[in-house]
């Protein structure tokens, strides 16, 4: 009979893991949720975080000052759906720098063979970069919106003004999610085909702009009719022109478009579906 | 029984079977070539030269690549149609760099345990044990763009192992790595091989390498199979008993002419079919009185089994 071991053993092995395995649809929020964390810099270095809390935090100063405006002098300067579009801007800077911060990093460090020897799909990879970023942005406008709303549900009188308010905000949560699908298509999409950020990142800017000049154009030199469709050929325009369907003009800057209100929305609505259907091609055919 | 215990991992069940696999790229290149081959569960390894199809072969077995033609099965799975179940059971360290700089190594390995399907809590405490079992302790806490290639080489098999794979698919695990950085991968494989119980291929344009580590080699060349047998099959037995007098070199091999005996330069070869073959040798030399110069065996390095090719 031999001793037992006097000394402690330190080294317990390796131990095999008995615990549950959950599927693909699993697999999938979790690169969801990693992606969405990534987009604002979360768990990454604090260089990585600049950008993306400047952009919030600009956002965030835009609605309290409209918030203390309304509380103060009673005066509503933006409305809930003229939020996004008074910080387009930097929704475009915002995607420019999540974007490629989300696709052309994985691109470029080889990680992909990591993810698609993993239980997801090319598709879901691709689906779940896309739906990060669209919630990142989604979430920056939203977050404004409802200081905006709280301000407002303290200042307003009775039941039915915030019953008001509240539907008010409902229709800019929903106008900021079409925000947020358009710049975030593009953004995806651009960044899924090159892989070096600081290239990516001036690109996605440009596609944003290198249009604008045809919009001009077209209102300066055009009749009736193409001053109402020129907004379609710039995805700020575009977005612009959704709004006057889903609310009418009048309000902020919203251009009367003589019944083609409906077209911009068709229009966008192919823009999205278009920038989805090229990412999942890159995606099918990308090298892992 | 998912696997494991000594008697399932000895159970001749397939690990990786092909049939007449074959892959063009674009019609023109052909990286498999009509591969028909059976492995068992153990460590085995993947040979053959650059360009020979082992990463091929590797992407097929993990459904990344479709073949041509002809059929192959992981695990007893097909990794076409039964890509998720392949997946979530096989851990693959990919040939190149593949490790995001600015992420902490035990956060990257933490998500991609949970994209293997390993909820929350136990993805963060497999993968600081698997880091620490590939041997990065505090390092673990830091950026993997700071690493050595030795310790990104450990990251990137840290990760195939973190959710418990049946079987683990290494494309030159000791790339970039110096002699001792080769040796101590080459022996944490083996003990993953070994002590940890799970099945391993390891690909490798070295053979003298992996033929250390391995229980088995499959050797292609060209997208086609040289051979596949256990390394105990291709070395064992098969000794030459190599003899060397100072004179009276012809007298001996006269004398042992009943046991085949071959001249090679001032030696004799006699191959060994028993025991009694060195009995019967140093009877030969005694008997005669001849001064003995040498005797010992020699036994046939896989290299030479495999026809001079790598």
């Amino acid at each position: 009979m031999t001793e037992p071991a006097a000394g402690v053993i330190h080294d317990i092995g390796y131990q095999r893991y008995q615990g549950a395995r959950l599927g693909r649809r699993y697999a999938v929020r979790a690169l969801y949720t990693h992606s969405l964390r990534t987009a604002y810099g979360l768990g990454r270095s604090a260089k990585s975080k600049v950008f993306p809390w400047l952009v919030v935090g600009i956002v965030g100063i835009v609605a309290v000052v409209v918030t203390a405006v309304r509380a103060v002098a009673g005066e509503v300067v933006l409305t809930y759906p003229g939020l996004p579009d008074a910080v387009f801007p930097l929704l475009i800077l915002f995607g420019a720098i999540a974007g490629p911060e989300l696709l052309s990093r994985d691109l470029h460090s080889g990680v992909l063979s990591l993810y698609f020897s993993r239980p997801v799909r090319r598709s879901d990879y691709a689906l779940a970069k896309l739906a990060a970023l669209v919630s990142a942005i989604w979430l920056l406008l939203a977050g404004a919106q409802l200081v905006m709303y709280l301000g407002a549900v303290f200042t307003v009188d009775g039941w039915s003004a915030i019953w008001d308010e509240t539907t008010d905000l409902a229709g800019g949560l929903l106008y900021s999610a079409v925000h947020a699908l358009v710049v975030a298509a593009l953004a995806v999409l651009i960044a899924s085909l090159l892989s070096r950020r600081a290239v990516a990142a001036p690109i996605v800017v440009a596609a944003f702009l290198v249009t604008l000049p045809v919009v001009g154009l077209l209102e300066a030199v055009g009749g009736e009719t193409a001053r109402q469709i020129s907004g379609l050929f710039s995805p700020g325009t575009l977005v612009l022109g959704v709004r006057a369907w889903l609310f009418g003009s009048g309000v902020d800057d919203v251009p009367d478009l003589g019944g083609f209100e409906p077209l911009y929305a068709v229009v966008t609505l192919g823009l999205v579906a278009a920038c989805v259907g090229l990412l999942l091609v890159r995606y099918r055919k990308v090298r892992a | 029984m998912r696997r494991g215990s000594p008697a399932a991992y000895r159970e001749p069940v397939s690990l990786i079977a092909t049939e007449a696999l074959t892959k063009r790229y674009g019609g023109r290149v052909t990286a498999l070539d009509d591969l028909t081959v059976s492995v068992e569960p153990g460590i085995v390894g993947l040979v053959g030269a650059n360009g020979a199809g082992k990463s091929t072969l590797i992407k097929i077995l993990l459904g990344l690549l479709p073949p041509t033609s002809g059929t192959a099965r992981v695990l007893d799975l097909d990794p076409l149609r039964q890509a998720e179940q392949v997946r979530a059971r096989v851990g693959y360290m990919p040939e190149h760099d593949c490790l995001p700089p600015d992420l902490i190594a035990a956060e990257l390995v933490t998500h991609l345990a949970r994209v293997s399907g390993l909820p929350r809590t136990a993805a963060r405490e497999r993968a600081s044990e698997t880091l620490r079992h590939v041997g990065l302790y505090e390092e673990r806490y830091r950026q993997v763009g700071g690493y050595s290639t030795g310790m990104r080489q450990r990251v990137k098999l840290a990760q195939a192992l973190v959710h418990d794979p049946d079987l683990l698919l290494l494309d030159e695990p000791t790339n970039g790595l110096d002699p001792a950085g080769r040796d101590a991968m080459l022996e944490l494989i083996s003990r993953i091989g070994t002590e940890f119980g799970i099945s391993i291929v390891v690909c490798s344009h070295l053979l003298g390498e992996v033929e250390r580590i391995c229980d088995s080699l499959v050797a292609i060349d060209a997208g086609r199979l040289l051979r596949a047998d256990r390394i105990s099959s291709m070395t064992g037995a098969t000794g030459v008993l190599v003899v060397e007098v100072d004179e009276g070199t012809d007298e001996l091999a006269e004398a042992l002419a009943g046991l085949s005996v071959r001249r090679d330069g001032p030696a004799l070869l006699v191959p060994v079919t028993g025991e009694e073959t060195y009995d019967l040798v140093l009877r030969a030399v005694a008997e005669r009185d001849l001064p003995l110069h040498r005797l010992d065996q020699r036994h046939h390095r896989v290299a030479e089994l495999f026809g001079g090719k790598p």
